[in-house]
């Protein structure tokens, strides 16, 4: 064996090092108490893989020049590559708001997805001079080039959105659909004309690139802004796929490892999300009640009396109460207001409240965002309860105080005929007393009224989630 | 193709079909809460397109291809680098800490 073959072994073994790690990591984030240690662990086989191809390629130049050549260039090009991507990955990964966190993933799945088009893209423009190309080569290059695409503008459309540079609410190109069709149908079309060829075509992958990249912006217009973490999360398996597909095309396999398994992973979670919603995947993409105004005339309740209520009468109430449960959603993220419910839950628990906050799976804009944000917060870990845990707990709960939370806490989910109907939801009606935080009677992404609003038990605190919080620690301190 | 070509593909087609069932098996077990740090870690794992990206840097010949692998290690760089950082953010705050203003033990109903 030549000592080229033992590195291109070894390499390997490295490579499938780095994969294990990859699984042993996502096994570790099982558990918080793991999971930092295991998103090192996976960063650890990183580092090998990414170490690992370095030699190879130091090795193939050195030991093997006549069949890879020294190039200078190479080098110029793999380490001006990592020294700007890896300077602007890691300056905006260390400075980005945790609640504009969302946004920043789906850029880093964006350019994931970018990079493994690019691959397949440049091996293409290698063999396009030569004879006939065979079917399973054009298969994995053309799939990888059509998912890498879509991933690749759907996940800067769904970021523009999240960050606001993209109006939020769903925008409707008129015939958008029918193009987004035509576009499918023409990818499609080019795609069949290649495997049936097997003739390379520069002109066919060139329509089939356009055609994709569009088809993502296409894709991801319509859809509303609340529904975009189930999409992210969607183009996130998407891009562990064309990871895949790029794994075929250079025949490398912890490209294929890789990418199968965050395609899994994306998968899962993606239904996961979406069933927390009561939503099908495929109803959130082809646009449902997620129109937002559409949907308000759906109104489940006639009505109903709102009670307003002031800071001083829910300061008294939770500063007397022996079980509060805090409630935050999606108004709490965006007001940022994961410090200010902290400040009074701690001013709370000084004169012996007892304070549990109730995650809904879906809260914030994330599963388990809301978790990051209270954790930013200091908010103690065993405080934050699941669904199931704090359900039973609304029965003994003094004050349910409900912060920017919506749909989520909408009685109407357990008849049928309402939109959220099915929707799993917190018990938030069964507490003894309910607090609102809100800005306005706007309803929430279903588009529908809450019947809790117009609960006898339910007192509505007009503010921003900030302003109303900041207000209401105040009003305690003064007690 | 020749058997040696459809050996390989053969393969290549077992890993992926295995790492997909693993990818399921893996993630099913992940509680609600994690789920946000999940993605993320996930999404950096498919920065892993860095390999690829590498590969075709070393053998790129000619300016479209020297500029489309600069593209890509770029991109995969960003995805590695950015992805592990900012789920390691997201991680670090779920650590426990010694509480940052102690409380009266009295007060710590059924804590």
């Amino acid at each position: 064996m030549s000592t080229l073959q033992i590195i291109e072994i070894l390499v390997r073994i490295a490579w499938l090092a780095g994969a294990v790690a990859f699984v042993l990591g996502l096994v570790r984030m099982n558990s918080p108490a793991t999971a930092r240690n295991g998103n090192l662990l996976s960063a650890g086989g990183m580092a090998v893989a990414v170490a690992a191809t370095a030699i190879l390629i130091v090795a193939r130049q050195q030991l093997d020049p006549a069949s890879f050549g020294i190039r200078a260039s190479s080098w110029a090009l793999i380490i001006g590559g990592v020294i700007i991507g890896g300077g602007l990955g890691l300056y905006a990964a260390r400075t980005v708001k945790m609640t504009a966190m969302p946004q920043l993933v789906s850029l880093f799945n964006a350019v994931g997805g970018g990079a493994a088009a690019l691959i397949a893209i440049d091996d293409y423009l290698r063999i396009v001079g030569g004879g006939s190309v065979r079917l399973d080569t054009h298969v994995f290059i053309v799939l990888d080039i059509i998912i890498g695409s879509i991933t690749f503008t759907g996940s800067l459309i769904a970021s523009g959105k999240l960050q606001g540079l993209i109006a939020g609410k769903p925008i409707l190109i008129p015939g958008g659909r029918l193009v987004t069709l035509a576009l499918a149908a023409v990818t499609v079309l080019a795609a069949l004309i290649l495997f049936v060829t097997g003739k390379p075509s520069l002109a066919l992958i060139a329509v089939i690139l356009a055609a994709s990249l569009t088809f993502g912006v296409t894709m991801t217009l319509p859809i509303g802004g609340a529904d975009m973490p189930v999409v992210i999360s969607l183009l996130n398996s998407f891009t562990g796929t064309a990871v895949a597909m790029a794994g075929f095309v250079i025949d490398n396999p912890v490209l294929i490892i890789a990418g199968a398994l965050v395609g899994a992973s994306g998968a899962i979670l993606t239904k996961l999300m979406a069933d927390a919603m009561n939503r099908s995947v495929l109803n959130i993409m082809i646009g449902g009640f997620g129109g937002g105004d559409d949907a308000a005339g759906a109104s489940a309740t006639a009505g109903g009396s709102v009670r307003s209520i002031s800071a001083d009468d829910v300061a008294i109430q939770l500063a007397y109460a022996q079980h509060v449960i805090v409630v935050p959603g999606y108004g709490l993220a965006v007001a940022q207001a994961q410090h200010a419910v902290r400040e009074l839950a701690d001013l709370l628990e000084e004169r012996g409240v007892d304070v549990k906050y109730a995650i809904h799976p879906v809260a914030g804009r994330m599963p388990g965002h809301m978790n990051v944000l209270l954790a930013e917060a200091n908010v103690p870990y065993p405080q934050l309860k699941e669904m199931d845990d704090i359900n039973p707990e609304f029965d003994r709960a003094d004050v349910a105080l409900v912060i920017g939370a919506n749909d989520v806490t909408n009685p109407a989910a357990r008849r049928p005929g309402s939109p959220v109907s099915g929707m799993p939801i917190l018990d938030v009606d069964h507490a003894r007393s309910i607090v609102v935080i809100k800005r306005s009677m706007g309803k929430g992404y279903a588009g529908i009224d809450n019947e809790l609003y117009t609960n006898e038990k339910t007192g509505m605190l007009f503010a921003d989630a900030k302003d109303g919080l900041a207000a209401l620690t105040a009003a305690v301190k003064a007690l | 193709m020749t058997p040696d070509q459809i050996d390989a593909l053969i393969t290549a087609l077992t890993v992926f079909t295995l790492a997909i069932l693993v990818g399921f098996a893996v993630i099913s077990k992940v509680p609600a809460t994690l789920h946000t740090p999940l993605m993320s870690g996930a999404n950096s794992i498919h920065g892993i397109v860095l390999v690829g990206a590498m590969l075709i840097a070393a053998e790129a010949r000619g300016g479209v291809s020297q500029a489309l692998s600069l593209i890509a290690v770029a991109f995969a760089t960003m995805n590695v680098v950015g992805g592990y950082v900012v789920t390691d953010r997201m991680l670090q705050m779920f650590r426990k800490r010694p509480a940052p203003a102690p409380k009266p033990a009295s007060d710590e109903a059924e804590a």
